[in-house]
């Protein structure tokens, strides 16, 4: 591998092992969004044809949802995109250190939508009483969003998965390192999306920040120290494996993050705003 | 390309790591248990997805025998009304999902790289994956089985599923069919459908991506070509029985209101997301029987493929149209009369491009030196049976018509002559046709024959009279009737007719049986054939090709065999620059497909009775299977995770003069 690690050596946009010049595994993304429009075609479509036909008694969305605290997490998510962009822009000049920081803050941003949702759900149903069950308002938008929130976790995930794999050191081993450090990054994540983000907009709507940190000390603290094992594990500087050959991975992971951003355009149109028309 | 392929670090003259990066050691056993379970040579993946295929058609065939002689005189009590409604549902399941879609998956894997003229697929970890997972979804659907066989132990499953193949809402709420069945056809269908995309985006990047240098797309053999139309049917069709089945999984465990009336759901959603997907399927289960049938015919009819871009071209029109034309399914739910009229003229449409292509059929035929081997046998009686079952559904695009025949055994007529007329005579004509090549023997002609003519007897017997009887008022699914109604002696030929049909798939694959032990050894091309799986040894050797061919045709081989100098110069060259970059690359074996697909099976089993509590020799050990599910989770996400970690690995082999192989690994030559 080592003799393509120099800048500037290899064509990102051109493979010429392959028939038509496209590497595999992007044609492979490509044709596995394909498949996943028609997933999220499926559900946009069984929320869309029960709008249509509402039944006595079904939840009234312009009273259940918070437009702006939504419109926030869009514009998050759509953020994230930009730091995806730039992550491949990274790691296709070479740039490890930088894709890092872009991986990680695009996870974070994934992790703020994720943790917008969490408290959305959350007071959908303990709030407004809409449940799963309770009308079927509640059936198609808790599976319709739920299943959008699965992709973004899986993304997150994936991204989690190739930030510790710029870890992986050239002279190989280090099995056990990749497993704890991919530990802490799900573990970091999963705290701030599922205790911090939303009680830290319990506490922008008035709940106290005390209350929140004395609610949930256990699952912060063992946050704040996955934090700490995460700088840990950052520190050093043994030679590693990963590099501008690796692009096409970090590119086909931004397939997938900025199509998931896209669906989020479309149904937070066709679920949220056409209610307001 | 063959000089680029060598070079790139895709395929070898990297250097392995210092140290290993696995929880396993990496296999590399070719033989025995470990090799067949951790192999990742398209090859073995094709004849393992053949096998279980094979079993499940025999299965499925039984389960048919048994419906037929319930149904052989009225009045009868054979079987009990119960299990006559899970037959017949695991009978339609097991043909579908178990028997003809795995069998085609069998030959995409045996055929597409080679007649790209590649070595592998794009991925091959990714291909064992799919296979082990499809096995999976197997296991579930027919776990239910074991209810009959162990009454104690599998109480709780209920038996079999009964909710008919296509599972109509509200049926499969838990209000008429409580037990497990049903959680275990939802999850056994999700999880087959996971399998079938996994493979299908496989070979969509296999086939546009790692064809061999010449081997523009319009010069891909027509079964290639089917294959890829076929996958993007399958990516883009299945989400949507996906996303049915998400919605009956939740409805039944989570007590959503999908389909249940009383919350506001409607019935008809599940109707047309699932015909959305049951369209293309039927689709998905024909091009692939289209493209056997188009090389197979040239091949015995001694002269090119008539029409070759047209037939192409007519099968992605299928694939397109096939889209639009789900509610003909539907007539008689009252769609409206511009939605009836829309999907009648689809309907009719679509008819064209499959006329198109058995004209092309005929007009290869037409002027050829036709010799009637077994496979040439069937081929042509594809053509005669699949008109047939063509021309009845033509008559099912008439709405008013339809409605007639509606759920009447009119319809079990028309889909089993396309169904058995149609992709299972192309199929049978498949295995015959490429069992020399795989397993390098012949089958005896004469036994073949016998076989071609019990089946096609038989299976007329079988299903001629159904139109008839479907005519004459007879419903689909109806467990007895009624001495008085007319129909006694159609049944009773019908029944005759299955079994002189069972006893010509017995003979068929009785003589495949004998032959792989006792038949006469054939060499690499023993029917003159033209593609290029023709031009490698068989059974072929791990690496398909001793140089990666250049295309200069369609009919590659043909081609080859008529300029000999030309081809062997070429491949000399390539032979030669490819060993100065380290030799043949080959993929290495690996464990962790396998584990993912064990994770799975045990996550969904435990999934699928959420709800119920875990009991183990009559005590109750856990509340409820979360737990046990969630480590069947976990089980397949870490084999996911190491499976990334370990990478695709390879070795490399080197042939001598005479085309013996040895093997080496690391960056040694």
């Amino acid at each position: 591998m080592s003799s393509h690690a120099a800048t500037g050596l290899i064509d990102h946009h051109h493979d010429h092992t392959t028939s038509t010049g496209i590497p595999n595994k992007k044609l492979l993304w490509w044709a596995f969004l394909a498949s996943d429009c028609m997933f999220f075609g499926a559900l946009i479509s069984s929320h869309l044809v029960y709008r249509l036909n509402p039944p006595p008694g079904n939840a009234i969305p312009t009273q259940i949802f918070n437009i702006e605290l939504t419109s926030f997490s869009t514009f998050i998510l759509l953020m994230s995109s930009l730091l995806m962009a730039l992550a491949v822009s990274a790691i296709q000049r070479g740039n490890v250190k930088s894709t890092r920081l872009m991986l990680l803050g695009t996870m974070f941003f994934g992790c703020i939508f994720l943790g917008g949702q969490v408290f959305e759900f959350t007071h959908f149903v303990e709030v407004k009483h809409m449940t799963l069950s309770n009308s079927i308002f509640g059936s198609t938008f808790f599976t319709l969003t739920g299943t959008h929130g699965t992709h973004v976790a899986i993304g997150v995930l994936l991204l989690g998965m190739m930030y510790v794999r710029t870890f992986k050191p050239a002279a190989g081993g280090g099995l056990f390192t990749n497993f704890a450090h991919l530990l802490a990054v799900c573990v970091v994540m999963g705290v701030s999306f599922i205790y911090l983000v939303p009680g830290l907009i319990e506490v922008i709507y008035g709940a106290s920040l005390g209350d929140l940190l004395r609610h949930h000390a256990l699952p912060f603290a063992v946050g704040a120290a996955a934090c700490a094992a995460l700088v840990w594990f950052a520190r050093g500087s043994t030679v590693v494996e990963f590099g501008e050959q690796n692009a096409v991975d970090v590119e086909s992971i931004g397939l997938y993050w900025h199509f998931v951003d896209i669906v989020w355009i479309i149904i937070f149109t066709a679920v949220y705003l056409l209610e307001y028309l | 390309m063959a000089e680029a392929l060598a070079k790139s670090h895709f395929t070898g003259a990297g250097s392995a790591p210092a140290k290993s990066f696995d929880l396993f050691a990496r296999p590399t056993a070719k033989t025995g248990l470990v090799g067949w379970l951790t192999t990742v040579d398209h090859k073995r993946i094709g004849m393992l997805y053949g096998g279980f295929a094979i079993l499940f058609f025999l299965i499925g065939g039984l389960e048919a025998l048994m419906i037929r002689t319930q149904l052989i005189v009225p009045n009868n009590h054979f079987i009990a009304a119960q299990l006559y409604n899970e037959l017949f549902t695991m009978h339609g399941t097991t043909m579908i999902f178990l028997a003809v879609m795995p069998l085609n998956a069998a030959f995409f894997n045996l055929l597409v790289p080679i007649q790209v003229g590649a070595r592998d697929v794009a991925f091959p970890r990714l291909n064992s994956f799919s296979l082990w997972v499809w096995l999976v979804g197997a296991i579930l659907l027919n776990l239910g089985w074991l209810s009959h066989i162990f009454p104690h132990w599998a109480a709780g499953f209920g038996g079999a599923p009964d909710v008919g193949w296509f599972g109509y809402a509200p049926l499969t709420s838990k209000q008429f069919t409580p037990d497990l069945s049903t959680d275990f056809w939802v999850l056994g269908l999700q999880i087959l459908g996971l399998s079938s995309i996994v493979a299908s985006l496989n070979f969509i990047v296999t086939i546009i991506n790692l064809r061999a240098p010449g081997l523009t797309m319009m010069r891909l053999p027509v079964f290639t070509w089917m294959a890829l139309v076929t996958s993007f049917l399958l990516v883009l069709a299945l989400p949507a029985i996906a996303i049915a089945l998400v919605e009956v999984m939740f409805d039944r465990n989570f007590g959503t209101n999908f389909f249940e009336v009383s919350g506001g759901g409607q019935p008809i959603l599940w109707q047309h997301l699932f015909w959305v997907f049951g369209h293309p399927e039927v689709y998905i289960l024909i091009l692939p029987p289209m493209g056997y049938v188009s090389e197979i015919l040239p091949t015995f009819a001694r002269k090119p493929l008539f029409g070759y871009p047209i037939i192409v071209f007519s099968g992605v029109a299928i694939g397109f149209i096939g889209f639009g034309v789900w509610s003909h399914h539907m007539f008689t739910t009252g769609l409206g009369n511009v939605a009836t009229a829309a999907f009648s003229l689809a309907t009719m449409a679509i008819a064209v491009p499959t006329g198109v292509k058995i004209f092309n059929w005929i007009g290869t035929l037409w002027g050829g030196r036709i010799v009637t081997r077994v496979p040439m046998m069937f081929a042509l009686g594809f053509i005669w049976m699949f008109m047939m079952g063509g021309f009845s559904g033509i008559m099912h695009s008439a709405a008013p018509a339809d409605a007639q025949q509606q759920d009447s055994y009119f319809v079990i007529a028309h889909f089993h002559y396309v169904l058995i007329g149609g992709a299972t005579f192309a199929l049978l004509a498949a295995i015959h046709f490429w069992f020399p090549k795989f397993f390098g023997r012949m089958v005896p002609e004469f036994w073949g024959k016998v076989s071609f003519w019990l089946i096609f007897v038989g299976f007329n017997c079988t299903f001629f009279p159904m139109h008839f009887l479907g005519l004459n008022g007879m419903p689909r699914r109806t467990w007895t009737y009624d001495a008085n109604m007319g129909w006694n002696e159609g049944n009773l030929f019908a029944t005759c007719g299955a079994y002189l049909l069972g006893v010509g798939i017995f003979t068929y694959f009785a003589v495949l049986i004998w032959s792989f032990f006792k038949g006469e050894r054939c060499g690499s091309d023993p029917w003159d054939a033209r593609t290029l799986e023709w031009s490698i040894p068989s059974p072929p050797p791990e690496h398909n090709f001793a140089a990666i061919p250049t295309v200069h045709a369609r009919d590659a081989w043909w081609y080859e065999k008529t300029h000999k100098a030309e081809i062997a110069q070429e491949k000399a060259e390539h032979i030669k620059s490819e060993e100065s970059h380290g030799g043949i690359h080959m993929p290495d074996q690996s464990w962790y497909p396998f584990f993912a697909a064990i994770g799975l099976l045990i996550g969904a089993y435990n999934f699928a009775q959420l709800h119920h509590p875990v009991v183990m020799f009559g005590q109750q050990v856990l509340t409820s299977h979360l737990p046990l599910a969630i480590t069947g989770g976990v089980i397949m996400v870490a084999a996911l995770y190491l499976w990334a970690l370990e990478g695709p690995g390879g070795y490399h082999i080197h042939l001598d003069a005479d085309g013996n192989a040895t093997e080496s690994r690391g960056g040694h030559h």
